[in-house]
């Protein structure tokens, strides 16, 4: 997956927010080591330096304390890490994933291994926001969403979307970064350790 | 501890619930000495605000006394504070721009796509004021957990009571930001809808601004009397056509700023208002707007309106044209508390602004559920209710 924005020049605009998303995951589905075919995507601002948010993305040990579904990530040889995620309805999942690509305070890029139980790929940019706003961030990932359509509802219901759950995890990631703590509402602990369950 | 909850339309209870807990290294824990009932939640009360869910504990004007405090507050326990309703970081771009009410970090992640997808970007939490505004509890209880408690609450000196600044949690700042927002200038006649706490705080505001007229417009007379011993002139509604009493007063020009602190519960008997609030009870779309209209139709040419006033949905035959021609302004907003707290700390300590005129009840936490019904039916007599829930105690033989 080379590139997300669209080659074939239409407008200046990320492919992921194309109105004919069919035209989206077509394109998309032959970049380079994808894996997948639906797409999402989705830039946030964070008020830090693109070095320091990198660093804390790239030690992946750091990525469940924001990404929401994220049991654990386990670091392994050859740039490879074993992921477990909380997946629809009581079920977990696991993949191993590889860094396709890397770029120091830029860019990282993944794809799944063999046998993953929802195989993905996806990249993280961090690029200079103008006008000296700290960083963009942007994720990219494209899945196959679990199994059927009624999966994909399940899914939703249980706000286990990677598309949903992808614009939740980069506010916290955001949250994190900006203000040292993720937002909760809750008053009780009790609360909290039931929202994170 | 004990707590208003709300559980449906006119139906709001003390119940007991679960003690607060620090959960993330900024929280404070504080044990609420007072705590004001607001225009706004009459709102909720009245059932206007979606996501509402039944237990929610209501409450964003409070102020109390710091009894735990996370690793990265702060504050000392101990210590006296009033907390602004907005829930804000501090940190993000807009917080450095101190517009705290756009704050991008006071909403859960999870909680930001409501308003995302209502108003194309999420705002600031806010205490005890529905879950699309993050659903945190509020402070109408014995204990508050407060967010952010190195950036939000402002530390009182001993020796002023709190009735004095209770205010700065919410409508004191409110009432000065409408003026802000009015952009007086010497010379100015500054018009004002609605003398609830929010209007009469502007009256006081825009006269410290320069105005050297304002008019106030409300139908209580208890209300508008109110307004008349800050220098104001009145019009009541009821009695009298706003707009052409306001042209006659104003030698045909119009007032050359109008602040509308009614919002979307306007009262009175007027054919879009009517129509309005046969809309607005069926679902979240149509505001009550008659305020709105009426200050975009009496401003001068080139004129400012300001709207401290809450709306939540979308407006029907909003003036667009007689805002357009007349090349009029508008501001308005959730107000940025915490960027007014020093100046108006030091207002009230130099006794520049009063604000205990207001509260005319003050009732324990128990009678909370009264105080809602008194202050939703009797406006012209209630002008502010304020909750202590330390008066429950002292009636324990
Ligand atoms: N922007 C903010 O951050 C912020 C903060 C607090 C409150 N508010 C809002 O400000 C508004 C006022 O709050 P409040 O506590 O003073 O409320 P309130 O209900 O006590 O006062 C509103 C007043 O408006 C009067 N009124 C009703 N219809 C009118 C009309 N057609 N013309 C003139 N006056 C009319 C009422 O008689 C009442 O006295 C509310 O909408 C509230 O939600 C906004
Ligand atoms: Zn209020
Ligand atoms: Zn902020």
């Amino acid at each position: 997956m080379a590139d997300v924005r669209d080659r074939t020049g239409h407008d200046d605009a990320p492919l992921s927010t194309a109105k004919d998303g069919e035209r989206a995951q077509i394109v998309a589905s032959e970049l380079d080591g994808a894996k997948g075919d639906t797409l999402s995507g989705k830039t946030v601002t964070i008020n830090r330096p693109r070095d320091e948010l990198f660093a804390v993305w790239r030690d992946f040990s750091n990525l469940p304390k924001f990404l929401d579904n994220v049991i654990s990530v386990e670091q392994l040889s050859d740039g490879r890490s074993h992921w477990t995620v909380r997946g629809p309805g009581e079920r977990t999942v696991e993949w191993t994933s590889v860094v396709t690509q890397e770029t120091p305070g830029e860019l990282i890029a993944w794809t799944t291994e063999e046998g993953a139980d929802v195989p993905n790929s996806g990249r993280i940019e961090f690029r200079d926001a103008p006008g000296g706003r700290g960083t963009w961030v942007t994720a990219t990932v494209l899945y196959d969403p679990p199994a059927s359509v009624v999966g994909k509802i399940v899914a939703k219901m249980f706000q286990r979307e990677p598309a949903i759950q992808a614009r939740r995890d980069l506010r916290r990631f955001k949250q994190f970064m900006e203000t040292g703590e993720v937002a909760t509402a809750a008053r009780t602990r009790k609360q909290l350790d039931e929202e994170n369950a | 501890m004990r707590a208003l909850t709300w559980h449906g339309k006119h139906d709001v209870r003390v119940d007991t619930v679960d003690d607060p807990d620090i959960l993330n290294p900024r929280d404070a824990i504080l044990k609420i000495t007072s705590t004001a009932i607001c225009g706004s939640d009459l709102h909720l009360y009245d059932g206007y605000i979606p996501t509402m869910q039944a237990g929610d504990i209501l409450g964003h004007e409070f102020m109390g006394e710091v009894v735990e405090i996370g690793r990265d507050s702060t504050l000392q326990k101990g210590q006296r504070v009033v907390v602004p309703f907005t829930i804000a970081c501090g940190s993000c771009f807009h917080c450095s721009k101190h517009q705290y009410s756009a704050c991008d970090n006071g909403l859960p992640a999870d909680n930001q796509d409501i308003a995302q997808t209502l108003y194309g970007q999420p705002m600031s939490g806010l205490f005890g004021y529905s879950h699309m505004t993050g659903g945190y509890a509020g402070g109408q209880a014995e204990y508050v957990r407060v967010p952010f408690s190195d950036v939000g609450p402002i530390v009182i000196p001993d020796g002023i009571e709190d009735d004095k600044v209770l205010f700065l949690s919410d409508i004191l700042p409110t009432g000065w930001q409408a003026a802000e927002n009015a952009e007086i200038e010497p010379g100015d006649t500054v018009a004002v809808w609605g003398c609830g706490p929010v209007g009469l705080f502007s009256v006081q505001s825009a006269f410290l601004m320069g105005a050297e007229r304002v008019i106030a417009i409300d139908h209580f007379p208890h209300r508008l009397e109110l307004a008349r011993k800050f220098g104001a002139e009145t019009i009541n509604f009821e009695e009298t056509k706003t707009y052409e009493a306001l042209m006659e007063m104003t030698g045909g020009i119009g007032p050359d700023a109008c602040i509308d602190a009614v919002g979307l519960e306007a009262h009175g008997f007027f054919a879009d208002n009517v129509w309005d609030q046969i809309k607005a009870s069926t679902f979240l779309g149509t505001d009550r707007t008659h305020s709105i209209r009426q200050a975009i139709l009496a401003c001068r040419k080139g004129g400012r309106v300001s709207m401290p006033a809450v709306y939540g949905g979308f407006v029907d035959k909003f003036p667009l044209g007689a805002f357009m021609e007349k090349g009029l302004t508008l501001k308005t907003g959730q107000t940025h508390v915490q960027h007014y707290l020093p100046g108006l700390l030091n207002a009230i300590m130099e006794e520049k602004i009063d604000t205990t005129f207001l509260i005319s009840h003050r009732l324990s936490l128990e009678q909370a559920p009264d105080g809602y019904k008194m202050f939703h039916d009797k406006q012209n007599e209630v002008t502010k209710v304020v909750l202590k829930p330390g008066l429950d105690l002292a009636r324990v033989p």
